[in-house]
């Protein structure tokens, strides 16, 4: 069984905009997400920039009953169920009321680690002897999956319900995940997507690995710069983004409103082996991720007009775009645009790849590609690579037609996907 | 304490926990948590958590496991103010 899998609903809860309005317009404007955090300075972290979304407590109502407010704290699972349930309405679905599950729809929803702060406040009542105290949310809101567990029972859900989790490339392997899922006839209706929590507890690692920026405290628009000369590291951030993908036919039957169509991806690990280690990518693996990518969405490499990458704002940027230049047999003015939200929105880890996914797709609506920020000084080994005129720093009218999106993360593993306007026959 | 402003003092706590089909003036002193108000057996953790706070006592298991009915609550409360 070979289907057609469309895009039918995006949601998204950004460091730079919460809903797809707001998003939609700080990536044509170039608004920045990126702040100073003072509980970052308090605590004499090296880098004290962080994007993390603005979610008003009146939102939060819309989303979570008050009893489920009650002890909730772990952000990834608010981010989480307000991208979700966005997508979901922005789909045009509804949360079932039957009494019995929609069988025909799932959710795969990744994260890296989930109620970071739960889990904290259940330490110390357990160091201090006083399990008894934890409450019984305590489990759900820490385990893994509690974000698609939470999403399922939401929309009542009878498909696979599942979270996967790849470090950076988790909100881009769900998505070639549940198209899968969906292509070979298991599912109709997959909701996708990926969470991060906000906070020291998640971003002190990365702190103490000494690849944040520490130059830009009081600057921290400026922190992330992609591609540019003077990229000093990523700016961790948090967040969701999630997407509902759909068979072609049921979405027709729907008549609902197609962003775009999957046309399929690929999911791979340079096994830590030659230049891969832990946290370096195997370049043979890289490329032959974004080749198997085209190969198995039946698309030439000439075909692809648009790129967003993984592009962290660390010294890899150029090894990227060399990546890409090399699996593409294209450069110079020759390379399609290319283009990084991770200067506005920051690196939000396992909800980095699901994030900037709805920020790619919200091109084809546009018919724009959205401008790159902080990187009017590209780096001189990717100037020698690709033409300048292939990085837009100003939002530039163009309708995409076929786009690569890409994510690597820690662990040498790799996902790409291609997505396709949709044709108005 | 008087006993009334106890049981309000309850109701308070269990109104939270009660799923959507179920009215707060469902409660009574004889409803059984779970089989008359469908509270899950997981909330029955968090309101016993929720009358220790608001009576400042502390419940052991013993006192969870037979606290099944609003009644139960009240002679439990009663009995751990008593112990005061």
């Amino acid at each position: 069984m070979n289907r057609r899998v469309v895009i039918t609903g995006l949601g998204v809860c950004a460091p730079n905009g919460v809903g797809l309005t707001d998003f939609t317009s700080a990536l044509l404007e170039g608004k920045s997400g990126l702040r100073h955090q003072p509980n970052l300075e308090k605590l004499g972290f090296g880098c004290q920039v962080a994007g993390e979304p603005l979610v008003k407590d009146n939102l939060i109502d819309n989303y979570f009953t008050p009893l489920e407010r009650r002890g909730l704290n772990a952000t990834g699972i608010v981010y989480g169920v307000i991208a979700g349930v966005d997508a979901w309405k922005d789909a045009g679905l509804e949360k079932n009321t039957t009494d019995e599950p929609s069988w025909d729809r799932g959710i795969i929803f990744g994260t890296g680690i989930l109620g970071v702060d739960k889990f904290r406040e259940a330490i110390h009542l357990i160091d201090e002897g006083n399990v008894r105290r934890l409450g019984s949310t305590s489990v759900i809101q820490t385990m893994a999956s509690g974000i698609s567990a939470y999403l399922g029972g939401l929309l009542g859900c009878g498909n696979q319900v599942t979270t996967n989790s790849a470090a950076c490339t988790t909100g881009t392997e769900g998505i070639i995940m549940a198209y899968e899922r969906i292509r070979q006839g298991k599912a109709e209706i997959m909701l996708t997507g990926s969470c991060s929590d906000s906070g020291p507890y998640v971003w002190g690692g990365f702190d103490a690995m000494r690849i944040l920026p520490r130059a830009y405290n009081d600057n921290p628009t400026k922190a992330s710069r992609p591609m540019s000369a003077t990229a000093a590291g990523f700016i961790p951030g948090s967040g969701a983004g999630a997407l509902v993908l759909e068979s072609l036919g049921s979405a027709q039957k729907r008549g609902a409103h197609i962003y775009a169509e999957v046309l399929g991806g690929e999911i791979n690990s340079g096994g830590q082996i030659g230049e891969g280690s832990m946290t370096a990518p195997n370049s043979i693996a890289v490329q032959r991720c974004i080749r198997n990518a085209m190969t198995n969405a039946g698309v030439e490499a000439s075909d692809i007009d648009v790129i967003n990458g993984h592009l962290t704002a660390t010294t890899k940027d150029g090894l990227e775009i060399e990546n890409w230049s090399m699996a593409l047999g294209r450069k110079y003015d020759n390379f399609p645009y290319i283009n990084s939200f991770k200067g506005s929105v920051g690196h939000c880890l396992a909800a980095a790849g699901s994030i900037e996914s709805v920020a790619t797709v919200l091109q084809f609506k546009e018919q724009v590609v959205f401008k790159n920020m902080n990187c009017d000084d590209i780096h001189p080994e990717i100037s020698k690579l690709i033409s300048d005129s292939c990085i837009p720093r100003e939002t530039t009218n163009h309708a995409p037609k076929v786009i690569a999106k890409a994510s690597f993360g820690f662990g040498d593993v790799n996902a790409c996907v291609i997505f396709k306007a949709i044709s108005k026959e | 304490m008087l006993n009334e402003e106890k049981y309000q003092k309850l109701k308070e706590i269990i109104k939270i926990y009660l799923p959507e089909d179920v009215a707060v003036t469902d409660i009574d002193q004889d409803s059984h948590f779970m089989n008359n108000l469908n509270i899950n057996s997981a909330n029955l953790v968090d309101i016993v958590l929720d009358v220790e706070d608001a009576f400042d006592i502390r419940l052991e298991n013993d006192d969870m496991d037979q606290m099944q009915t609003v009644n139960d609550a009240m002679a439990i409360i009663d009995a751990k103010l008593a112990e005061k």
